[in-house]
């Protein structure tokens, strides 16, 4: 039998949940033994294959048009979806600006800002991502079939969780491997 | 008419970074751009939080260096509180931030970088990754994971978690240092050195054999600015150092008064800001931050090996070094810095005292936090109602004062290699290089951690797809 093959994105993040992956440290080489990374933040790969993978993560909240086909796209194309992080699991941080006028948000950090040139406007280009008024969880968005939360969650946790499903097994999150942050 | 070339990181449409290349009717480079595609809006949402819970909300900004927003916020909030911390509590303060600089660096240079320099600009990009080191060099790949590792566990051992911290509060700190956790980490000082004078080596041999291609590639004058204590290489807390392409002081000036010196430019292709400094104007007042900028403003580093490496980078060049692939020479010296650095501050007879917390808050109603981050100055500016309650908040964030630079290194490198009507794939690769020199931490401004995969599309006028190369 091949490696369970696995990939990953990131929508709207602080690249923590990434990180608390490599925390896993030593063990990324027994990772490596069992598990193809296909696309991921840390590899040159990033596109999930069209063909498919066993498993898909997404870190990070629904926040802008861009991020919305990436999460429509790795479901299309994985058989099982993990929501890795806060973010990712109930919108997170990022949902702080759903109680502001998304308007008012933009405006603040490219007109109003202290430091910045009088005169100043918020960047349109269509070039750039549109943020959507509302930052939404990716369930929101798409279908999850696992949930990991915690800002960022323990990497034994994101361990637990792949080593379960090498087993074959649905991991359930319980005691210090389950938290909210 | 020209054409215009798309570098995708494969996520046009879903984001993140990406670089279009304008060509003319002969297919030559005139213009490039770096669009940024990422915002959260931390400046807005703040408002009305109290500002105690501030170094508990901006870690989230970044997630690989979220000690650096932790401590500058700390910093504004002993400001906006009106409380110095005791000395123990900045010794353990810069620690943490030591931690930081190393895990950042060392993951950078091992994971992300070397990769590029062990395997090849031109090596297959299923393999060119932290995963084909390990199958390449297990022994290398293995002491990278264990000085990022090293890092981690500092900022573990003192804040109790290494990413996203509650530890660093207004005037100090909230736990102090536990012996046997001051004594692990000098265990394995020693260790970590030998790692990186070994990452040194290997840095610094590959600059020599590609003398011709370091030369060539996106190597320009530029000020540069970058924090120093009595002249030396500082990371925590001094003065800020402004000098010209010439190395020549422009100014220093304390960075608590950035509102009078800095200002930021606002491109309608990017949500990333341009900073520079104010009295030069824009764009002639932009400038280079982090490791390669930093060594360029200082006059020595305070610590024996580092400092000895240090003297060989001056001999490079007789003014700045200009070359962009430097930076990670520049990030591995510093690397070194920061366990010599976390060895003194162990050592330090202070480092276990319990006083750490100065409790005599007298809210001010504004203040100001400036750090190094490992991607360069970091600031954090808050103005607070008479309750503490955060009525506004201003951030310039450190991998935004190397817009400019990324920008510029990109059309350089593109002008230099790109040839619009020959297009290859090691061509773009290289564009891909001229980003990765600035190690762009975008989660704080956007998120392109890793390499960048690439879709090339090269359009008409009228947006019609002539070719498309792809690498993903």
């Amino acid at each position: 039998m091949g490696k369970v093959t696995l990939a990953s994105d990131w929508l709207d993040v602080c690249s923590g949940c990434e990180m608390s992956l490599l925390d896993i440290d030593e063990l990324i080489v027994e990772l490596a033994k069992h598990v193809q990374l296909l696309s991921t933040p840390i590899t040159d790969l990033k596109h999930p294959p069209e063909s498919g993978v066993d498993i898909g993560i997404l870190t990070g909240s629904v926040s802008n048009d861009h991020q919305e086909h990436v999460a429509k796209e790795m479901r299309q194309r994985c058989k099982i979806l993990i929501a890795l992080g806060d973010c990712a699991v109930t919108g997170g941080i990022n949902t702080m600006r759903n109680f502001c006028d998304v308007e008012k948000v933009l405006e603040r950090a490219y007109v109003e800002a202290e430091s910045v040139e009088p005169g100043s406007a918020v960047p349109r280009s269509p070039e750039i991502a549109k943020l959507f008024p509302q930052v939404r969880a990716v369930d929101q968005v798409v279908k999850v079939d696992i949930y990991i939360p915690g800002c960022p969650p323990p990497a034994k946790a994101i361990w637990f969780a792949i080593t379960e499903l090498l087993a074959g097994r649905t991991p359930v999150l319980t005691d210090d491997l389950l938290t909210y942050d | 008419m020209g054409q215009k070339i798309t570098i995708d990181n494969v996520t046009r449409i879903e984001g993140h970074a990406r670089v279009t290349i304008h060509l003319d009717d002969e297919g030559k480079v005139e213009r490039s751009y770096l669009h940024i595609d990422q915002f959260r809006g931390f400046e807005k949402f703040s408002e009305g939080r109290m500002y105690f819970e501030m170094p508990v909300i901006t870690p989230r900004i970044c997630g690989i260096c979220p000690v650096s927003h932790h401590l500058a916020s700390a910093k504004a909030c002993d400001r906006v509180a009106g409380v110095e911390p005791p000395r123990p509590a900045h010794l353990l303060r810069e620690l943490l931030h030591m931690g930081q600089i190393i895990q950042s660096h060392s993951m950078h240079f091992f994971h992300l970088a070397s990769p590029d320099l062990l395997l090849g600009f031109d090596a297959d990009p299923a393999i060119r990754n932290v995963v084909g080191l390990i199958e390449v060099n297990p022994t290398l790949a293995l002491k990278a994971v264990k000085l990022r590792k090293y890092g981690q566990e500092i900022i573990r051992r003192l804040s109790g978690r290494r990413i996203h911290m509650h530890w660093a509060v207004p005037g100090g700190v909230s736990v102090p240092l536990a012996v046997e956790d001051r004594d692990a980490i000098l265990s394995e000082v020693d260790e970590m050195i030998g790692y990186i004078q070994e990452g040194i080596q290997i840095c610094k041999g590959w600059l020599e054999q590609n003398q011709a291609l370091v030369q060539a590639f996106a190597n320009f004058p530029s000020n540069y600015l970058g924090m120093v204590k009595d002249g030396a290489l500082e990371l925590y807390e001094g003065p800020l150092r402004l000098v010209d392409k010439k190395g020549t002081l422009i100014n220093e000036f304390d960075g608590h008064d950035y509102l009078n010196y800095i200002a930021e430019h606002v491109e309608d292709w990017s949500y990333l800001k341009f900073p520079y400094y104010k009295s030069l104007g824009w764009p002639e007042g932009v400038y280079r931050v982090a490791p390669l900028a930093r060594l360029n403003v200082a006059d020595r580093i305070s610590t024996p090996l580092a400092n000895a490496e240090f003297q060989e980078w001056k001999a490079i060049s007789e003014g700045p070094v200009e070359p962009s692939l430097y930076y990670h020479y520049a990030r591995l010296i510093e690397d070194l810095y920061a366990v010599e650095r976390a060895r003194e501050l162990c050592e330090d007879p202070d480092i276990l005292s319990e006083d750490v917390l100065n409790t005599h808050v007298q809210l001010t109603g504004e203040g100001v936090g400036v750090i190094e981050a490992p991607r360069g100055v970091l600031w954090h500016h808050y103005w607070t109602d008479e309750d503490g309650l955060i009525t506004k908040a201003n951030l310039i964030v450190a991998t935004g004062n190397n817009n400019f630079a990324m920008n510029h290194s990109v059309e350089l490198v593109a002008k230099a290699f790109v040839d619009g009507k020959n297009l290859t794939e090691g061509m773009l690769n290289r564009v891909e290089a001229a980003i990765r020199c600035y190690d762009p931490c975008l989660s704080c401004s956007t998120h392109a951690l890793g390499e960048m995969p690439l879709i090339v599309e090269i359009r008409d006028p009228q947006g019609n797809l002539l070719r498309e190369f792809r690498r993903d």
